[in-house]
């Protein structure tokens, strides 16, 4: 143990407990599989799926990540996700050109942009709104949550937008894909895009959080307002930039889940934000602010997405999912609590054994 | 004292972690007694109390309360045995009327409601007994004063018919009128034949209220016996294991030409057209009652509370609105809410140091955290905090050694002008003298100190000049040596 520098002492402390969680829960599953399943579970194929699916719920998470330690939350997460995902959708749909024909990626480069800048101006109107009117971010945001539905039904016309095939570029057709193509994997060979895309975005979180003056602050807004204001931190900017940048996440999750479902149905996003918000929970992410970090909340999605792919190949029906997964949110934060009333206790009990 | 003892502690001993809280301590109340526990913070007089209000088992030793064994399950089984404690901060529930709140827990409550008709006579008997006969037992409790809140602490204690009440500190939030009544109603209790132990700071109060004292140190008892057989500097030797003279220790300088320029410096509802010059090498005091605008003053200067009128001038140019501004102009404030404010309690040593100032570290938008830790670490060394390692929580450190984190930052900060709202609270005597020792060192170096204190001896031993604020005004500025602690305290309170 002594080896380990203070700082690696600490990171190992506090992800032991999600990481600890998954191998459990992954060794359960793979030998319920092996003994009562049909033997899928531990398959490259299924891994493939894992890391896809989880890639759908990280990205977003990781924007959550940030507001959660910065002392916040957003339950407008899952609507302003399909809201994103719907824009993108009537924009292909609408396309003037289909894939085939010149001016094309230009016109799919301009849908991108205006996907990306809804999700940041959900985020901008969520993070001006606390700023501005001080109302606690979860009223805020679950007005907010409401009036994205409503928006995105307003563009949907109430329905669900299906683009056309022909309207779609490959690479987004390819970007969940994880099936046995090799030629449809567009960056690595059966390494699914999404998964790719969403390990780039952790990464630049991590460092973000770590290393910029940004992310300190984030942590200090966090840890204690009065503090950070005391301390000379722009408090209103801040929460602003955090806010606007999940919603920038929050747009790339809608960019993938529309490459998932190839449609985009304003009301698929109720929900979701409980499903990113306990990723981050399951990671150590504190609701009270200050604590949390992305690597955290990456084991947290794999732990939610692999008990339901786990659940569907033991053939366990939906309804004992959503019951698992919720007993499981619940024992980690209760075993969460109990490591951070006394951080050393793991440390004192296997010294004891 | 002939009578058996009410309570007795033989051999208490208390660990946290680490810590050793208490060792060993014996101790007697006897009935119709009042006991001044006496120490330092973190001498371990609040675990003793805590131990005995049920709040923490002891690790050994035996409580006897009527030479029964004593063993609490929690705060409430000892409340149920006759032992209630009155804490620092008020435990009432502030939304519950007060007979609500009296009757709280009380065995034969619950069910539909919690004041049953025959009980309201019994009511209003306890609150009469604590002096609060003209309040409506229907009132909120905590729209009452802080004084008022903590009367009907005690009249909860007598409605649970306690025969031994804990005080922890119970003056320290209080103005001075209320300081009288509560040692009228605490006469009153001991005339009933209560026991009383009762913690202040303050030695004047402790003789005015006790008979008997006992002193801890380190967890330790190091002495007992009558107030009236011991002299104030005997008393304060015991608890510091040192003599009177180490407390403040000088370090020579002198205060040099003007520096800051508060200018008719008003806010709602104070300070008051507050006009003051500060000098470089100059700790400037300010004296003052608890409400008389001392921390408005300080906040509005470092642009934490929005002004109304005036301005604040550094070497002759003005400083712009807020907190930024306030720092670009060399300002650095320890804020006196220490664990609410001041520190970032969840962050580590080294984050609290570093957060204020992060740009000497940054290079193309990225924090060397190397460079960081290490000029935060020696700011550590520098100011003799004492912790594990720089990574470590503050939230895990003493009272003490926080205010050194804190005090690091701004050091950290390099402020040039200091503005310190009460920087020696809650803090041992050993610290404070490092504290001071530091602010004769910061003088020393040419920086302007700013230092609010409702501590008058220290305000007189280490300051160059002090002010006296009242009802958000600034009533006189003399030099230290020409004020006495008594002519401080009229122009604080007199009209």
């Amino acid at each position: 143990m002594n080896k380990f520098s203070p700082f690696f002492r600490a990171l190992f402390r506090s992800q032991m407990g999600p990481l600890a969680a998954l191998v459990f829960i992954v060794i359960a599953f793979a030998v319920a599989d092996y003994a009562i399943g049909s033997g899928n579970f531990l398959t490259l194929r299924n891994a493939r799926v894992i890391t896809s699916s989880t890639a759908l719920i990280a990205v977003p998470a990781m924007g959550m990540t940030m507001i959660i330690i910065a002392g916040g939350i957003d339950l407008s997460a899952g609507t302003a996700l399909t809201l994103a995902g719907t824009v993108l959708a009537s924009m292909l749909k609408s396309a003037p050109v289909t894939s085939d024909q010149p001016g094309f990626a230009s016109y799919v480069a301009w849908a991108l942009a205006v996907t990306v800048g809804t999700g940041c101006l959900c985020g901008w109107i969520n993070g001006a709104l606390i700023s501005a009117t001080r109302v606690v971010p979860f009223i805020v945001t679950l007005g907010t949550m409401t009036i994205f539905l409503g928006v995105g039904q307003i563009i949907a016309k109430e329905s669900t937008v299906y683009a056309p095939p022909e309207h779609l570029p490959g690479w987004l057709q390819n970007l969940c894909y994880t099936g046995p193509n090799i030629e449809k994997y567009g960056v690595l060979p059966y390494v699914p895009t999404s998964a790719l895309i969403a390990l780039v975005l952790v990464g630049a979180v991590a460092l973000l959080l770590k290393y910029t003056v940004l992310g300190r602050n984030i942590f200090a807004i966090g840890s204690s307002q009065a503090t950070a204001r005391l301390c000379g931190v722009n408090v209103p900017l801040t929460v602003l930039a955090v806010y606007t940048l999940a919603g920038f996440f929050v747009a790339v999750g809608g960019l993938l889940y529309f490459a998932d479902v190839k449609n985009g149905n304003p009301s698929d996003g109720t929900g979701k934000e409980l499903e990113i918000i306990a990723a981050v929970v399951l990671g150590g992410g504190s609701l009270s602010g200050g604590r949390g970090s992305v690597l955290g909340t990456l084991i947290g999605g794999l732990i939610i997405v692999v008990i339901r792919t786990g659940c569907t190949l033991l053939q366990i029906p939906n309804t004992y999912t959503h019951i698992i997964i919720g007993i499981i949110i619940i024992v980690a934060v209760i075993v969460d609590q109990l490591r951070h009333g006394s951080p050393e206790w793991l440390f004192r009990m296997l010294a004891k054994a | 004292m002939t009578t058996a003892p009410l309570l007795q502690v033989v051999g208490v001993s208390k660990r946290f972690g680490p810590t050793i809280a208490l060792r060993d301590v014996d101790l007697e109340v006897h009935p119709g007694e009042v006991l001044a526990l006496i120490g330092e913070n973190g001498a371990g007089k609040s675990t003793l109390l805590k131990i005995l209000s049920g709040a923490h088992p002891p690790d050994s030793g035996q409580l006897f309360l009527d030479g029964q064994p004593y063993a609490p399950k929690g705060p409430h089984d000892a409340r149920l045995r006759g032992v209630a404690m009155i804490y620092q901060e008020l435990n009432l529930a502030p939304d519950l009327t007060v007979e609500d709140n009296l009757m709280l827990g009380q065995p034969g409550t619950g069910g539909g409601t919690l004041v049953r008709r025959r009980q309201r006579g019994r009511v209003r008997e306890v609150l009469q007994a604590v002096g609060l006969g003209d309040l409506d037992p229907g009132a909120v409790a905590g729209e009452q004063s802080i004084a008022t809140q903590q009367l009907i602490e005690i009249a909860r204690a007598l409605i649970s018919e306690s025969r031994l009440i804990l005080f922890d500190e119970p003056t320290s939030s209080l103005p001075q009128k209320d300081v009288r009544r509560l040692f009228g109603i605490i006469r009153q209790l001991q005339n009933r034949g209560m026991g009383i132990v009762y913690i202040s700071h303050f030695l004047e109060e402790v003789r005015e209220v006790a008979q008997r004292f006992a002193v801890l140190r380190d967890g330790e008892k190091v002495g007992q016996g009558e107030l009236a057989d011991v002299s104030d500097a005997e008393i304060i030797t015991m608890m510091a294991g040192r003599d009177v003279e180490e407390l403040y220790p000088v370090v020579p300088h002198r205060p040099g030409e003007p520096r800051v320029q508060v200018v008719g410096l008003t806010a709602e509802p104070q300070p008051q057209g507050v006009e003051l010059e500060l000098r470089r090498g100059e700790i400037f005091g300010v004296a003052g009652l608890v409400g008389a605008g001392r921390t408005e003053l300080l906040r509005c200067i470092f642009g934490l509370q929005s002004v109304v009128q005036g301005e604040i001038l550094v070497d002759g140019r003005a400083v712009g609105r807020g907190v930024r501004a306030a720092m670009r102009a060399g300002m650095g404030f320890l804020s006196e809410d220490r664990k609410g404010e001041g520190l970032a309690q969840d962050l580590s040593i080294i984050e609290n140091i570093t957060l204020s100032n992060l740009g000497p570290y940054v290079r193309f938008g990225v924090i060397r955290l190397q460079r960081r830790n290490a000029a935060a670490e020696q700011w550590m060394r520098r100011v003799n905090v004492k912790a594990r390692n720089g990574f470590q929580r503050v939230s895990e450190l003493s009272g003490g050694n926080q205010q050194k984190v804190a005090f690091a930052r701004i050091l950290h900060q390099r402020a040039e002008i200091l503005l310190l709202d009460e920087p020696t609270k809650g803090i041992d005597v050993g610290t404070k003298a490092e504290i001071y020792r530091m602010m004769g060192q910061l003088a020393a170096e040419g920086k302007t100190v700013v230092f609010v204190s409702s501590y008058l001896p220290e305000l007189l031993a280490v300051c160059d000049r002090i002010a006296v604020m009242a009802r958000g005004r600034i009533r006189e500025v003399r030099p230290a040596d020409q004020w006495t602690e008594d002519e401080v305290m009229q122009c604080a309170i007199l009209q």
